[in-house]
């Protein structure tokens, strides 16, 4: 009889990362309260910069949850911005156009990763580190110079604030009220509308079955390559969306652009308790990761001595716990089997 | 009678590349039976098994279903299960990281508005497990369970799916006494449910406890079917293995000089040896004797030497070599000891496909000897060549990747790799299978000459006949565990059928 | 005589250098095509010049990229990633102890084999870092290597203090440039001695054979006692340590650490090399000739490109593509389609694939 567990080890993941991240946040509004960092807009901050990351995050934990990945998020991101921008820019088209384009590359670069990777059985790694390389290629191509959107809808949408009934008052007594973007909005819609399709649809539920035993949902009778393709189209589209919500924080197009956005996604999505193996995963959890890297950023920057490559180094350290912690938890089971 | 037969296979018959794995092979499953198949290595058990599901298509028989007369074509495994025949293997084809409740109803919901509803998920599992008795949480995730639920789940989820015909493939290899008792009770309960139960296994006694009838296939023919009760171990034993009880004939043996051991120290001395696959065992084995390990498949000779090796790690026990105690716990130690193992799966765990013959049969040599002594080239070349020629070696050159050669030439390179290493005490498991008759006897007389020369060998093989021209002395195992041992005039057919057999073999 | 033309043209394209010579000369002529003078070389002031030694000289670093990373792909059928960026973090540690913490000198603040040895060591712990991932904790190499990958760069920034550390040293640029009387660049004398060291490396001890075996059958290896932990272990290391060999060239060339650019790509070039080279990348036997081919038809590859005004941004976009192609050639599932589809046309000539019996 195996000992019943109190706890199943995906909530104690879970539970480690939302506490990591109180911890971090409580940590610096105690510690730079005299900075601003107690103050409601530090928070919504967080959202509002990587409102963006947060749908992209969406995605990869889908791919990961089938026990893939994709390693091309970032430059796809930087290729979207630029093609944007250039299609905006130099093309003169309004702003819903380079919405459409920017779904559009995201959706064609889930299509053919997706086939390669479903129908031919190829590595998911490879193809998609050929992926990063042809996005960030592309972009080159585009245009080697950075091009800033002038375009005024687009602009439009980028600076709307939408304000919230929270807020500080500062020292004339004016009550200053917390804003975030639409931005913000979108993502979190994502984010539920991700969340509800893995809990409570037939296609969700495979994907978990997928990454859980290929060979088991294979003799049960799943259509596994075509779950694995939808997985990564539809994660294309997220990136082509959160690639878009991206660009309306930057508002232009550059070469290095997003450069390592992957490893942030995949980082907040396995801090967030994604298992790297596959069969586990919660976009909640990945909400959870993006915050947590967002507080990295935020306290490094608002401390202001320490060099930004330390954000890099702090969450490639937390990914590296994080993997071995989850490498550790699964050599145990085995164990005791 | 006719009413009730739900599964009739008549003459099938199944070939891969020329070679008949099936011929005219018949199977009748009843209606609330539960029916055991049996056969030893190369029978076409499973071969039987993959048709009847549709992972091959047949080359010549029918299958009718549910006493119709016309006959069903089966082409996929999906289109097994829509027909009512489900299977459950032995890898439990679950998946652990979902809920009990889910695996019963991956990719069947049961949905409200489009959405998943899990309430009315876990309460049509609650009862489904209640009717039969499982005791599980619908909530609980399947990978927290135990080996003997999962296995008891995978069936429940075929039976919600309406299946007629329920194959289980091996389902005790894994489960403690109480867990197969609890599996019998589940399998009696679907026979009161009019299912028919397919029981491919190797456990003797598990057959008498539970089965109603009896398939038995030999090299990919019909041997018989048997109603369990007519039917007693010995002459079950008997028909596995293609003896007939009646006029089994005393062999002569080969065997020039009977070795007396007693008062020496034994080479290798175990005593409640045992590792996570067998139960504890205890053995003494002298320098130049050969000792055979006969037994059913499945009765854990394979699991027995690989523990001696350290190919699986032992747990418990001690082992003596020389008189003075050793850890092995990993292969090097072993060899290092003087050990070698020849594997029985060759594929998985015998050949380098990619890497040549010649590279094939130095390797063990040269793993002994270390990184930083490589083996020059003409040393190489001559030890391999030797043995080509020592073991007739099929090759059209040592260079040539041992992927191309037949499996019985492979394995002879196998054999070849490990007799390079001149170890002390060598174990064969089953080195035979796959090879020509000639082969056979060059390999059994090998194996005296070399016992001759002073090596102990341990020697697993599921033909009797060849253990008993050159072993001395014999181990008899069944169910994981050692039953017996023969040894002098006890060396005969007929007593080591007995000893296999077990139970009422007195009732022949 | 038939026969014999035919068994002659078979062990010629059977033969695991035919795939990455024959890469090598459609590479060659396209450059010929572009350049004309491509192969003309011509001594000016008593150093080497032409397009040919220019692609020889600057594909040096990949070259030995692709050594470590052959091994380590033989071994464990996944890649490291990490490479480039253990360059930049050798290259920084050898330059900031050169210059003593200083964003630049002009002589050596400490001894120069002080720094190299300091440069070797960190990247050999990178590499026993990606090491004890891999074959300790049986996380993918990919997934492993990723995590350097992106932390590296921040080290050696860390390392640089956010600078470009500068050595403005005369015999600090010998190692990316030329040994004083001699015409041939010194990274040309590094490649050549790598790939001679490992090759002795591979003659006196059994690497090939333990690498190749634990890549084949790891299984199988285990029972004729070989260790498959330690031998992983091992190739990350050795792959880690030659990347701080290319990474100190890299440095030398540009007398400097620059920890941004260092090696930037070049585990994409490295990993298209081993593939090149007619080593599958899911491991098993391998070719270290083949792979240093494969690195110079990358690195003219690359000059081709240029050529055609394609700029060094750009570059990725090709080099995607070509390991697109390579690697859906190697892939199983291809060749079984494209086998299906030979014998839709001719039936019954080409070989079946075996079903496998099993009792």
């Amino acid at each position: 009889m195996k000992k019943k567990k109190q706890l199943s080890d995906t909530s104690f993941l879970l539970m480690v990362t939302v506490g990591l991240f109180i911890l971090m946040y409580a940590a610096g509004m105690i510690v730079f309260a005299d900075k601003g960092f107690a103050k409601p807009q530090m928070f919504l901050n967080l959202f509002i910069s990587n409102a963006g990351l947060i749908v992209i995050s969406c995605g990869l934990t889908l791919v990961m949850i089938t026990g893939g990945i994709d390693i091309s998020v970032g430059s796809v991101t930087g290729l979207v911005a630029m093609a944007s921008a250039y299609q905006m820019e130099v093309n003169g088209s309004g702003a819903y156009t380079a919405l459409a384009l920017s779904l559009l590359i995201g959706l064609a670069f889930g299509v053919v990763q997706g086939y390669l990777i479903a129908y031919l059985d190829i590595q998911p790694f490879i193809i998609t580190l050929a992926g990063l390389f042809f996005g960030r290629g592309m972009t080159a191509v585009i245009s080697k110079e950075m091009i800033s959107v002038k375009n005024e809808t687009f602009l439009a949408w980028a600076k709307y604030k939408i304000y919230l009934p929270v807020g500080t008052t500062n020292k004339r007594g004016v009550f200053q009220p917390a804003y975030i973007y639409p931005t913000v909005i979108v993502a979190l819609l994502v984010l539920i509308a991700v969340a509800v399709m893995l809990k409570y649809t037939r296609f969700g539920r495979r994907l978990y079955a997928l990454g859980g035993n290929q060979q088991s949902a294979l003799m049960m009778g799943l259509n596994v390559r075509r779950t694995k393709f939808y997985a990564y189209t539809l994660n294309g589209f997220l990136v082509g969306l959160g690639g878009f919500l991206f660009f309306l924080n930057s508002c232009a197009g550059f070469v290095e652009q997003a450069k390592g956005l992957e490893m942030d996604a995949i980082s907040a999505s396995v801090i967030g308790g994604t298992l790297l193996s596959g069969g586990v995963g919660n976009p909640v959890g990945t909400l959870f990761g993006v915050l947590i890297k967002g507080a990295i950023s935020s306290l490094i920057t608002t401390q202001g001595t320490l060099s930004s490559w330390w954000v890099r180094i702090a969450l490639s350290s937390l990914l590296c716990f994080f993997i071995v912690l989850q490498s550790v938890i699964a050599s145990r089971k085995k164990k005791s089997m | 009678m006719e009413e009730t037969i739900i599964l009739a296979m008549r003459g099938i018959t199944k070939l891969f590349q020329g070679v008949k794995a099936l011929k005219n092979v018949d199977f009748t499953l009843r209606k609330g039976e539960i029916h055991a198949l049996m056969g030893e290595n190369g029978a076409g058990k499973s071969t039987l098994i993959k048709v009847l599901t549709g992972v091959y298509p047949m080359d010549g028989g029918e299958i009718h279903l549910g006493g119709k007369k016309q006959a069903v074509t089966i082409r996929s495994p999906q289109e097994a299960q829509r027909r009512g025949i489900s299977t459950v293997y032995q890898e439990i084809n679950l998946c652990p990281n979902l809920s009990v409740a889910e695996n019963l109803f991956i990719d069947r919901e049961p949905r409200r508005f489009g959405m998943i509803d899990w309430k009315k998920m876990n309460q049509r599992s609650g009862a489904l497990l209640k009717s039969l008795d499982i005791g599980v949480e619908p909530t609980r995730q399947l990978g927290d369970c135990s080996i003997a639920v999962q296995q008891m789940i995978a069936i429940a989820r075929a039976v919600d799916m309406q299946c007629r015909v329920l194959i289980l493939d091996e389902p005790t290899s894994s489960l403690d006494d109480d867990e197969v008792e609890k599996l019998f009770q589940l399998m009696r309960r679907l026979k009161e449910q009019g299912v028919g139960i397919i029981f491919v296994t190797h456990f003797l006694e598990q057959v008498y406890a539970v089965c109603d009838r009896i398939t038995v296939l030999r090299n990919g023919e019909l041997v018989g079917e048997y109603p369990t009760a007519e039917l007693p171990r010995l002459k079950l034993v008997a028909k596995m293995m293609g003896k007939d009880f009646d006029d089994l004939a005393e062999i002569e043996s080969l065997k020039e000089v009977k070795k007396e051991h007693e008062g020496e120290t034994p080479f290798l001395e175990a005593e409640g040896l045992s590792s996570r696959y067998i139960k504890p065992f205890s053995l003494r084995i002298h320098k130049g004797e050969v000792m055979g390990f006969t037994g059913l498949l499945g009765s854990g000779r394979s699991e027995l030497v690989r523990t001696i090796y350290g190919a699986d790690k032992p747990v418990a026990g001690t082992l003596k070599l020389n008189g003075r105690p050793v850890r092995i716990d990993a292969p090097l130690n072993a060899m290092m000891k003087g050990m070698a193992y020849l594997p029985e799966d060759r594929k998985r765990d015998g050949i380098f496909a990619d890497l040549s013959v010649r590279e094939n049969i130095i390797i063990a040599l040269q793993a002994k000897r270390g990184p930083f002594r490589p083996m020059k080239r003409k040393e190489m070349q001559e030890s391999a060549d030797r043995y080509i020629d020592l073991l007739q070696i099929k090759t059209a050159g040592r260079e040539i990747p041992v992927r191309s050669l037949s499996g019985g030439n492979q394995q002879k390179v196998v054999i070849a790799r490990w007799l390079l290493t001149d170890p002390e005490f060598l174990i064969l498991d089953e080195p035979t299978r796959g090879i020509d008759i000639g082969t056979k006897t060059e390999i059994q007389k090998l194996i005296l000459q070399l016992a001759e020369k002073g090596m102990s060998i341990a020697f697993i093989s599921s033909e009797i006949e060849e253990m008993l021209r050159t072993c001395s002395h014999m181990v008899v195992m069944r169910d994981r565990q050692i039953v017996g041992e023969l040894t002098g005039d006890d060396l005969t057919q007929d007593k080591i059928m007995h000893v296999i057999a077990g139970g009422e073999a007195a009732n022949g | 005589m038939a026969s014999q033309k035919a068994s002659l043209f078979k062990r010629i394209t059977k033969h695991h250098l035919f795939f990455p010579l024959v890469c090598l000369a459609v590479v060659l002529l396209a450059n010929v095509i572009k350049t004309p003078d491509f192969f003309v070389v011509s001594i000016n002031g008593g150093v080497l010049y032409g397009y040919v030694v220019d692609v020889v000289n600057r594909a040096s670093e990949l070259v030995i990229l692709a050594i470590g990373m052959t091994l380590v792909s033989a071994a464990s059928g996944g890649q490291d990633i990490s490479v480039g960026a253990v360059m930049a973090v050798a290259a920084a540690v050898c330059c900031e102890i050169l210059s003593g913490g200083a964003v630049s000198t002009s002589a050596f603040q400490n001894p120069l084999i002080l720094a190299v040895l300091a440069a070797l060591l960190v990247s050999a712990l990178c590499g026993a870092f990606n090491g004890v991932l891999v074959a300790r904790l049986k996380i993918q190499p990919m997934v492993a290597t990723l995590i350097l990958f992106t932390a590296g760069r921040g080290i050696a920034q860390l390392i640089t203090k956010g600078q470009i550390t500068y050595v403005r040293v005369e015999s600090y640029k010998i190692a990316g440039g030329y040994i004083p009387g001699c015409p041939i660049p010194t990274p040309i004398f590094f490649a050549a001695g790598t790939v001679a060291l490992v090759m002795l490396v591979m003659k006196f001890t059994t690497l090939k054979l333990y690498v190749e075996g634990v890549g084949i059958n790891s299984s199988a290896a285990r029972i004729v006692g070989l260790n498959s932990v330690r031998i992983q272990f091992v190739t990350y290391v050795i792959c880690g340590l030659l990347a701080g060999v290319a990474g100190l060239i890299a440095s030398s060339r540009i007398y400097s650490a620059d920890a941004n650019n260092i090696g930037l790509y070049l585990e994409m070039d490295a990993i298209l090399a081993v593939a090149l080279g007619g080593n599958l990348l899911s491991g098993g036997k391998f070719s270290l000739m083949g792979s240093v081919i494969g690195a110079y038809t990358i690195q003219a590859l690359t000059t081709t490109l240029y050529a055609m005004n394609i700029s060094s941004d750009q570059l990725p976009v090709y080099k995607a593509v070509v390991v697109v192609i390579i690697v859906v050639l190697q892939s199983p599932k291809f060749n079984q389609y494209f086998r299906s589809f030979r014998e839709k046309l001719h039936p019954g000539n080409s070989v079946s694939r075996k079903e496998e019996p099993s009792s």
